[in-house]
């Protein structure tokens, strides 16, 4: 188990993690204006988005749809009947002075994300999934002593993902919120881009000391945004809980920001408002009644979730857990691994898209969807070392130039002439020289110092600029030693 | 009822809103005098029923995800107290 | 001319069909009755111009032999909470007095859309918060009937008392007004006309203000049933803006207003005949009573007995909900603004500029009863007991085709009355009219009788949910029973 050690004893964390998720839709959650990012200020909001007189909700289905996509999942229990609340406050990022929400009647109840960190498989429970609108953008830095505001942000439809208190280390919260990224990119329910804020994370941390079970007063530390912030920003705020209570003093519950460049906590200038947001239900929304055909339906076309398809990783292509879940974790991986190993062996296909495309792209910057490299053309690379038209040694080579030209590696091979050469009287001739040139080493093989033999294999390799197959040199290699 | 001094701030406060302490008082005695007629609802058995939160005819109501509003820029700004360049002007909200 | 101004709906639908007159005469009398009657301050907006080139129109369509709406060339009022586009809506109050919507609300657009002339905007109380049309920003209404002295010192009634004093003195041929707690059907009884509150979820909501959005429903006000039929069936259907709008037909209610009600039966709720309940209202009561009797009705006594506690479960959920829907009014996008040096102090300023003292005390006791620690002993105690009284008339229809009972508690007050009464006392004016509202069940406000003092007095007529036609049905016979005012 994970534990922080401290001047007094080992102290363990408690965390849970509340995600905003904007959904995938074309449309806002209950207007009509668009819902696409980036759009000029003002430009995407209707009305209704502007909190106008008069102006009604309408709740947008393709955003009910995607709550229950992500709901599955989630694991989670899918409620047929859920309803909107008000809840209510005073910002200027707010038009309506309200955010609808659900409170008293989410439309996704209780699940489970699989999380797979070193110290194992656990599953950490998700509390609920509600559908909720957005807030819009203010802009501080325009005009001198004033905030901008944009609504093209308001009320696009959110899905607010809040796990139980159930992680206890900086990196099985990394892992889960990568698993749920990967959850809501297979699903095509939100892009999962944190850089962008369609993806946001609230961070709840407090410590306790080993073998204690109350909860002690916790941290919110909010819109931390990146996996490794999250992870950094509750390895810091556990410290700096865990020497207040060693220096005799006690926390108390507050609000707190990550600062991403002195990789610290601070806390949120209190606001001199005492937060009562006065839920009720929304008297302009009727709830949401789902029936077990429409949700049956939904279950049905699902794409293969992140989870399932690790477990069948393993099962039917014998990976390692590992890599399994490294080809899972977003779909467009998955995708490419999955055109890649169409007759081709699976575990050799992962390592090279785990070995040499990752380090390709990472060094360059590219994503998987980028990758000069197609996946066929990869998959075709591991088929020529398959049936020895080339070696690993070459196909590194290969790869190289398949990667600047973007060409497929059978051409490559082809115009270089870098085919393994399977003419066993060329072999034997280049063994022949190899030997004659080394008759001290042959000696002392000859004497049992077998190792030596790897050392003429590499001497042969390299007298055939590695066209040779180095089983077949193995095999005449040891003719060759017979006949000396 | 405890509707005091108190109360009446934070409850203003909570509704953005402010008055001299003359009104604040007045209006204090009116809430107390509602907050006491209310009282009334007390004497209502209530077990076992749920409450009513609309007497809506329908059951529910959901719009295809299309985009059909926006580009409204003009007409968002028009009763605008103050706007720039197409954004809505506030008091600066961050130090 | 002066003939024009007091003809109902239905008669100048038949001279301007058989083109005896023309829309541009009637809107112009109306217009020029309108100025005569300014001291009742019943208009915040004239739209003289508009109006007088939308008869133009219609008399050219009717001229042409064009495809008419069904209220082609009828000169009405709305009511200053539908938005209006290009035409200021102000609720009455200061924060939206520069308003200019660019949008029509769906009623008013179908009004638009049959045909009608808008004369104005009418005065309300402010954001439709009271019972008297004395909190508007731009000045108290008069009910255009005079005191014993002959003086202008009764008010009309509210929130929809601008549209009430309007139909009334012929300022318009029908208006539209708004009823939450009663805002149709009393100021209807106050100045002898007749209003409809539908069933709630008749009529879409969108771009009419909100106060309390549970509640709020949209109805016709005009000097006959016939011609709240008429309005009623243009304002009413199915809206792709409003959840909460009814996806059903809307039925002919002219059609069915058919005189006959031999065998209906009526219910007489004991609960509305509490002991020191004015004595004029109860004769007027009485007297409706008989001539349904005397036109075959079978009316029988029946029990509401929830309906003491329907007034104050209205306050609760009438001002939380109101509370939250008045939250937009914020100084950022289309109210006026008093500047503050932060963010809150520009709410704080310009909200507190903004509201009169009634709104702003229904905020703060809705803001309370949905605070944290008071909203189950409050809000939600409220929504239970609402169930109670729906339930009540639930239970009555099992029984009975429409219940009768009193619109108002008094015949018209007088401003000086008013203004020496607590909230409390305010709010019990609409004792008669909240358990309709709280039900959603439809009700109509018409006249009956006078006071003593020569006071027109209402009367309701509420139906079962959505069952309009066989309600209508029962209320040609009230048609005549006006020409008594």
């Amino acid at each position: 188990m994970y534990t922080i050690q401290g001047k007094t004893g080992d102290w363990e964390l408690v965390i849970g993690l509340e995600v905003h998720c904007e959904i995938l839709s074309e449309s806002k959650v209950f207007s009509g204006a668009s819902a696409k990012f980036g759009a000029e200020q003002n430009t995407q909001v209707s009305f209704i988005d502007a909190g106008f007189p008069g102006m009604l909700p309408k709740v947008n289905e393709k955003c009910i749809e995607q709550c229950v996509k992500t709901g599955f999942g989630l694991n989670a229990k899918i409620n047929k009947f859920s309803r909107f609340d008000r809840k209510n406050y005073f910002y200027a990022d707010l038009p309506q002075g309200y955010q609808i929400s659900q409170l008293y009647y989410p439309i996704v109840g209780e699940g489970y994300i699989e999380v797979t960190t070193d110290e194992g498989t656990r599953k950490i429970g998700v509390e609920r999934l509600h559908l909720e609108q957005d807030a819009a953008k203010s802009i501080h830095d325009m005009v001198p002593g004033k905030s901008l505001i944009d609504l093209n942000r308001s009320g696009v439809g959110l899905m607010e993902i809040v796990s139980k208190p159930d992680m206890h280390s900086p990196a099985e919260a990394g892992e889960y919120l990568r698993q749920l990224r990967a959850i809501v990119r297979a699903l095509g329910t939100c892009d999962g881009n944190m850089d962008e804020g369609s993806m946001r994370c609230d961070v709840n941390v407090s410590v306790r000391k080993v073998g204690e079970t109350a909860l002690r007063a916790r941290t919110e530390i909010k819109n931390v945004n990146s996996v490794r912030f999250v992870m950094q920003a509750i390895e810091y705020d556990a410290h700096r809980q865990i020497d207040i209570y060693e220096s005799g003093g006690v926390c108390r519950q507050e609000t707190r920001l990550f600062d991403s460049v002195n990789l610290e906590t601070r806390p949120m200038r209190s606001k001199e408002n005492a937060n009562d947001y006065r839920y009720f239900p929304d008297p302009d929304l009727l709830p949401v009644n789902l029936t077990d055909e429409y949700i049956e339906n939904i279950r049905k076309n699902l794409p293969e979730l992140p989870e399932a398809k690790k477990k069948r990783y393993i099962a039917e292509l014998g990976l390692t857990p590992y890599d399994a879940h490294v080809l899972t974790l977003d779909k467009e991986t998955s995708a490419y691994f999955e055109a890649a190993i169409v007759g081709r062996d699976a575990k050799k296909v992962a390592n090279w898209v785990m070995g040499d495309l990752f380090a390709y792209l990472n060094k360059n910057g590219k994503s998987i969807t980028e990758s000069p490299i197609k996946a066929i053309d990869l998959g075709a690379l591991v088929g020529l070392i398959q049936d020895g038209t080339i070696s690993g040694k070459i196909a590194k080579e290969v790869f190289e130039i398949m990667a600047e030209t973007g060409k497929d590696p059978a051409s490559i091979v082809e115009e270089k002439g870098l085919k393994q050469t399977t003419d066993t009287g060329a072999i034997e001739k280049i063994i022949a020289d190899v030997l004659a040139a080394n008759m001290d080493k042959v000696a002392e093989i000859k004497a049992g110092k077998d190792k030596l033999k790897g050392w003429f294999v590499g001497q042969i390799m390299k007298a055939s600029q590695g066209k040779v197959n180095p089983a077949l040199a193995n095999q005449l290699l040891d003719k060759k030693l017979g006949e000396v | 009822m405890s509707f005091n001094e108190q109360t009446i701030k934070t409850i203003a406060n909570l509704a953005r809103l402010k008055f001299p302490q003359e009104q604040e008082e007045k209006f204090m005695q009116d809430i107390n005098g509602i907050l006491d007629w209310v009282e009334q609802l007390k004497e209502v058995d209530i077990t076992g029923v749920e409450p009513l939160v609309s007497v809506s005819p329908r059951e529910s109501a959901i719009r295809k995800d299309q985009v059909t509003d926006g580009g409204i820029q003009t007409e968002l700004m028009a009763n605008a107290p103050e706007s720039v360049q197409g954004f809505y002007e506030v008091p600066r909200m961050v130090e | 001319m002066t003939d024009l101004v007091n003809l109902h709906i239905s008669e100048a639908l038949d001279l301007l069909n058989k083109k005896e007159i023309s829309s541009v005469e009637l809107t112009k009398a109306h217009l020029a009755e309108m100025e005569k009657a300014r001291f009742l301050n019943a208009y915040i907006t004239e739209t003289p111009d508009r109006a007088l080139a939308d008869a133009a129109a219609s008399d050219k369509r009717r001229a042409n032999g064009e495809a008419l709406g069904a209220l082609d060339g009828i000169p009405i009022a709305n009511k200053d909470l539908y938005c209006t586009k290009g035409i200021r809506t102000t609720a009455a109050s200061k924060i939206l007095s520069k308003f200019v919507p660019p949008y029509e609300s769906t009623v008013s657009q179908k009004l638009k859309d049959a045909g009608t002339v808008m004369l104005g905007k009418v005065n309300t109380d402010q954001f439709a918060m009271g019972g008297s049309t004395v909190t508007s920003f731009f000045g108290v209404t008069k009910n255009p009937w005079a005191d014993e002295n002959g003086e202008y010192t009764l008010v009309p009634g509210g929130s929809s008392g601008g549209s009430a004093a309007a139909v009334s003195a012929g300022l318009c041929m029908g208006a539209t007004g708004s009823d939450t707690g009663g805002s149709i059907r009393q100021p209807a009884s106050f100045c002898g006309v007749t209003g409809i509150k539908p069933t709630y979820g008749r009529c879409s909501r969108y771009g009419i203000v909100a106060f309390a959005s549970s509640l709020d429903q949209a109805g016709p006000m005009a000097r006959s049933v016939k011609d709240c039929a008429l309005m009623l069936h243009e304002m009413a259907g199915a809206d792709q803006f409003d959840s909460t709008v009814a996806e059903l037909p809307v039925p002919d209610y002219t059609a069915a207003l058919t005189g006959d009600i031999r065998g209906k039966k009526i219910g007489i709720p004991r609960e509305y005949r509490p002991d020191g309940l004015n004595a004029e209202v109860a004769k007027v009561w009485d007297k409706g009573i008989e001539f349904l009797k005397n036109a075959g009705a079978e009316v029988v006594d029946i029990s509401l007995p929830h309906t003491k506690y329907a007034l104050p479960v209205y306050y609760i959920i009438a001002c939380a909900e109101a509370s939250s829907n008045l939250s937009r009014y914020d100084g950022v996008r289309y109210t006026t603004r008093v500047d503050g040096k932060t963010l809150d102090e520009m709410y704080e300023n310009t909200r507190t500029d903004g509201f009169g003292a009634e709104v702003s005390r229904r905020i703060l006791l809705g803001t309370f009863v949905l605070s944290a620690g008071f909203y189950d002993a409050y809000y939600t105690r409220a929504q239970r007991v609402r169930r109670l009284i729906y339930n009540d008339f639930i239970e009555a229809f099992k029984n009975v085709d429409a219940i009768l009972v009193p619109a108002a508690p008094t015949p018209a007050l007088s401003y000086e009355a008013f203004k020496n009464m607590s909230p409390v006392d305010t709010y019990l004016g609409d004792v008669f009219t909240t358990p309709a509202s709280l039900a959603g069940v439809p009700s109509l406000s018409l006249p009956i009788g006078l006071s003593d003092k020569g006071l027109p007095i209402g009367l309701q007529v509420i139906g079962s949910i959505l069952t309009k036609t066989r309600f209508s049905k029962f209320l040609k016979y009230w048609k005549n029973r006006q020409d008594l005012i």
